[in-house]
């Protein structure tokens, strides 16, 4: 499917306006792109999490597709088994075969921490289940507490920036590889600011008929620091800086770069846009900024030599 | 009565029998020991085409759980076995379950939990697990678990319920006895459970609806007074189904079981395995002319307090047999015991019997005719004197 501006303009929306999300924040921004990129019918599993409780306070709901919340970990496991429902009841010839894609949607908390043995489970049984990672870098939800996909040097209120202490002490899980490495058909990093990108990659991950997994950026004022106008801004310079870039990998193998800056920025440019680098940027702990630029140029450059850029 | 096939089986074997003839849609399990004989016969049936199910062999318990909920709440039949520290691994989403009101089958062949590891039976993981909101149902032997099985499945789809039912029996003691089990007809047995009509589903993508929503003060509250109301109904269903069950079989399920009841002074109260052992204690004592009998509860959730308190009214002294226990709870007892109390005290008018707790065979210790036998003396001198003495014993412990 061509995804057109002016198409897109008349779509019914997935997720319905009214939910209980901040302004600002990316995660219905996200999940309205890649719900609307999706022609088929959809089923989502949600995981315990902003998402979650913004969408769903009884006696309301957001949602105008079949939605399903379980727990914090369980999201991709719970999207399995009513896919596996869907297949089982479809070859028994008790429902008729309506197309219906599965998708687990969790934070990087539900993602990266307490629900990653749920997801490998799922994909290495080859469940046909996308999962979306709507990563804002910490458990937000609950009021920034850290996780494995937090950076180097962030203030997070279990990663305090102390007299001491910068903020976090370690760098971040390399989650998209870890599940590249699974060698299922469809991986992708994306941003809400390429939007076209990112529906191109729900379209994508839907035709790879197959377990599927797309880690999305997802900027957060509450716990990142900038004004809630920024969001988007903030995607934005995550990309062009490199910290975040966009690529995919089919079948654990075959990656390629889907977006290069004609001139990569340096990650101060957006350490200085978010409040919870802010210390970093006194003499006593400036030196983490330069270790953050080495992380960031360590791990693009081995990304460009993966996918042939180098 | 309907024909049947009489076989050798050992409890998980009789258990998976009856998944092949329920034959759900989807089954997730995990192996854990003593229940992994179940999963393995069932991967057998489901690679020899015996059954249609979607077998998903998850990577954890809390995975089969959690696959479980998704595919009930997707419309169709779905039914899972584990055991011990299986179940619980599964703990957080076993109450996931009975609050979405998913009326799932699972099967627990009873184990001791960590620490110190120990296979082998004992009922602290499905006693862990008795607050769920699951109906919990306790199997003596093959034959019952079998029987179980089948019937679990209707009480749970039962309209007025769509309560999960766990199913337990002892592990190793009828989990891997063989013994002598009659299995019906493959078409009885489907036509007693009958067809499964989900009263919504995930897969409903014309009318969507939202499962697991976010309750706050205003509403969660309202929510589990349904949730325990629902429960509050399960019994005259199970006895519906028992007696249905009777029909066909010749095998009539209760609430409990009653063994010399009638004229008894002193009595034994016990789930499971153990029953067999008592009710030959009980048989031998009563050709010696001593007024004992045997109560063997068969459904644990919910407590049948009213039933359990008229049936033990004219006792002067039980002897609980607990293979559990509590731990803090009053007197170091097990939950049968302190299940028991609280009904007498609630339903007994102030009357009712003295009640001790033996708790036995913890991690697999056997019990022996002679424990039991023991017990029985105890209750009967106690009947005699009108002296409780210890609250809370232990049969068969070195000490």
């Amino acid at each position: 499917m061509a995804i057109k501006l002016k198409e897109l303009a008349g779509i019914e929306e997935r997720l319905t306006p009214g939910h209980r999300l901040c302004a600002g924040c990316a995660e219905s921004i996200i999940i309205r792109q890649i719900a609307n990129a999706i022609e088929a019918p959809i089923v989502i599993a949600t995981a315990t999490g902003c998402t979650e409780i913004a969408t769903s306070v009884y006696p309301w709901s957001s949602w105008r597709v079949p939605w399903i919340h379980s727990a914090f970990e369980n999201a991709a496991t719970t999207a399995a088994g009513a896919e596996a429902m869907y297949r089982s009841l479809v070859r028994q010839g008790k429902m008729e075969d309506k197309n219906i894609k599965f998708l687990a949607i969790g934070g990087d908390g539900a993602t990266y921490d307490i629900g990653l043995q749920w997801i490998s489970g799922t994909f290495e049984r080859g469940h046909k289940v996308i999962y979306i990672c709507l990563n804002n870098e910490a458990y937000m939800n609950t009021g920034i507490q850290r996780s494995s996909a937090t950076p180097l040097g962030a203030h997070t209120t279990t990663s305090p920036a102390g007299e001491v202490i910068p903020g976090k002490t370690q760098w971040r899980k390399p989650l998209t590889k870890i599940m590249a490495a699974h060698d299922i058909p469809y991986v992708a990093q994306a941003s809400p600011h390429r939007w076209r990108d990112l529906m191109e990659k729900a379209q994508k991950a839907v035709e790879a008929d197959g377990p599927a997994f797309i880690n999305v950026i997802s900027p957060c004022p509450r716990g990142w620091r900038h004004d809630s106008s920024l969001s988007i801004e903030v995607a934005k310079v995550a990309v062009e800086t490199c910290y975040w870039p966009l690529y995919e990998v089919r079948n654990g193998s075959e990656w390629t770069l889907n977006y290069k800056p004609k001139e990569k920025r340096p990650v101060v440019d957006w350490l200085k846009m978010q409040g919870r680098f802010r210390h970093l940027f006194t003499p006593q702990f400036e030196h983490v900024v330069e270790e953050l630029q080495a992380k960031v140029d360590e791990e693009w450059d081995r990304l460009l030599a993966a996918c042939g850029e180098k | 009565m309907t024909k049947a096939t009489v076989m050798a089986l050992d409890g998980a074997k009789a258990v998976a029998n009856a998944m092949r003839q329920i034959n759900p849609d989807v089954v997730a399990a995990y192996p854990i020991t003593p229940q992994t004989e179940i999963v393995q016969n069932f991967s057998q049936f489901v690679a020899d085409g015996l059954v249609d199910t979607e077998f998903i062999p998850v990577e954890s318990e809390h995975a089969a759980m959690s696959a479980c909920i998704g595919a009930a709440a997707a419309g169709g039949r779905v039914m899972t076995a584990t055991a011990s520290a299986g179940l619980a691994l599964m703990w957080e989403v076993v109450y996931v379950a009975a609050s979405m009101r998913l009326p799932l089958v699972m099967s627990v062949v009873n184990r001791a939990l960590s620490a110190p590891l120990n296979i082998h039976c004992d009922h602290s993981d499905s006693m862990g697990a008795r607050d769920a909101g699951w109906i919990q149902i306790y199997a003596e032997t093959a034959q019952e678990a079998y029987d179980n099985t089948l019937q679990a499945l209707r009480i749970a789809e039962h309209p007025d319920l769509r309560v999960p039912v766990m199913s337990m029996q002892d592990g190793f003691i009828t989990g891997h006895g063989v013994e002598r089990v009659e299995i019906l007809d493959d078409d009885e047995a489907r036509k007693f459970i009958g067809i499964y009509k989900p009263q919504h589903s995930l897969l409903d993508v014309d009318n969507p609806a939202t499962y697991g929503a976010w309750d706050f003060y205003d509403f969660y509250f309202e929510h589990k007074r349904q949730q325990t109301d629902a429960l509050s109904k399960a019994m005259p269903i199970i006895v519906q189904v028992g007696e249905e069950y009777g029909k066909l079989t010749g095998r009539k399920y209760g609430i409990f079981d009653p063994y010399k009841m009638d004229d008894a002074e002193v009595a034994i109260v016990v789930l499971s395995s153990t029953a067999g052992t008592a009710r030959t204690v009980v048989k031998a004592l009563r050709q010696k002319g001593i007024k004992i009998g045997l109560l063997k509860p068969r459904v644990f959730r919910p407590f049948p307090a009213q039933e359990l308190t008229e049936a033990l009214k004219n006792v002067k002294v039980v002897a609980v047999l607990d293979r559990s226990i509590a731990f803090g709870a009053m007197g170091g007892a097990g939950p049968l015991f302190l299940e028991l109390c609280a009904a007498l005290y609630a339903y007994g008018n102030g009357r009712g019997p003295q009640v001790v707790d033996y708790i036995f065979g913890l991690g697999g210790r056997d019990v022996v005719p002679a424990y039991i036998e023991r017990a029985a003396q105890d209750i009967l001198h106690i009947a005699e004197t009108g002296e409780r003495g210890d609250m809370v014993r232990y049969l068969g412990l070195r000490e």
